[in-house]
């Protein structure tokens, strides 16, 4: 069974809480994706308005575990701080570490991430670093503590699928023991299920259930496509081949010209 | 005494976090507090004494992917 950190869950499906239409429709993509594990985020909170407040309610109800992220953190200092406050605010060892070091692309600051999860898993946090495919980062990130991975698969929020196959390929042969979760730019459930076929864990997704024109309909779809996916891989895909195979059988062709 | 909190600039009376977190309206609520890029963990708040111009975070859950 899948574990992140010793927690077992049984949806490969992860699904962000922003951008949707409304809290109600937010919940119901939770419930049709039938994700276990939910991403959510701190924020300033203004007295009046009480957004946050309203929003911890809506989420506890939902009975799913929270990842909370830093997204927005720019340096290791930001990341850190956040990772303590969503400790608290949370209850939860949980982080997905996110140092975003380019903004065009929101691609991560694979220096300053490594640096800040030495400090969290020093402290006892349990970190999802939110990386690249690079082979190297990945190993810097596993020897500092890290017990789950997440590649992107291509820029946040971009929908461009899979962008680097060789290279996420090359992640999940390098680190066949650690969970991985492909995190960002998955934009409809085809890429989802390709990521499981490859045999990656897990897909975690926003953008491309909350934007979409019914959230909890596509939601169901990303978790047909990641079983899909899922059984596809345990099935053993073929290999692809550059020239035509007949698949009917030669022997025993009729003359008929 | 004037403050930054959340960015905008405020008058508190309250000397401590604890009080100046309940004279903000936010007795409560689930949040986290930083003062000055620091973090100030909640059984600390009430030590925490503010000062003039001190920069108050206060952060709650929100939507995230």
């Amino acid at each position: 069974m899948l574990t992140f950190y010793d927690v077992p869950v049984r949806s490969r499906l992860l699904l962000g809480t922003a951008r949707y239409p409304s809290p109600a429709i937010l919940a119901e993509a939770v419930r049709s994706s039938g994700t276990e594990v939910v991403t959510v985020s701190l924020r300033r909170e203004a007295a009046g308005e009480r957004a946050g407040q309203a929003f911890w309610s809506l989420v506890r109800e939902l009975g799913v575990r929270v990842l909370p992220n830093t997204a927005g953190c720019h340096t290791v200092k930001e990341a850190v701080t956040t990772a303590h406050m969503a400790r608290e605010v949370f209850g939860t060892r949980w982080i997905k570490l996110e140092v975003i070091g380019e903004e065009d692309t929101l691609q991560p600051d694979v220096f300053g991430l490594v640096e800040a999860t030495r400090i969290l898993c020093a402290e006892g946090f349990e970190v999802f670093p939110y990386t690249t495919e690079d082979l190297t980062v990945a190993e810097r990130l596993t020897a500092a503590g890290c017990r789950v991975l997440m590649p992107w698969g291509s820029p946040i929020g971009s929908g461009h699928g899979l962008n680097n196959l060789f290279g996420l390929k090359a992640l999940r042969a390098r680190f066949a023991q650690v969970p991985l979760i492909v995190d960002a730019g998955i934009g409809v459930p085809s890429h989802a299920a390709q990521a499981l076929e490859l045999g990656f864990d897990a897909v975690l997704i926003n953008t491309a259930v909350s934007q979409a024109a019914d959230p909890a309909r596509m939601a169901g779809a990303f978790a047909h496509a990641v079983s899909a996916g899922r059984e596809a891989f345990l099935a053993g895909p073929m290999e692809p081949r550059d020239m035509a195979v007949p698949s009917s059988p030669v022997v025993g062709t009729a003359l008929l010209s | 005494m004037n403050i930054e909190v959340n960015g905008e600039r405020r008058e508190v009376r309250a000397g401590d976090l604890a009080a100046a977190l309940e004279e903000l309206g936010f007795a409560d609520a689930v949040l986290a507090t930083a003062v000055n890029g620091a973090f100030v963990p909640a059984g600390e708040r009430a030590a925490a004494m503010l000062a003039e111009g001190d920069r108050l975070e206060i952060l709650a859950p929100m939507q995230g992917g």
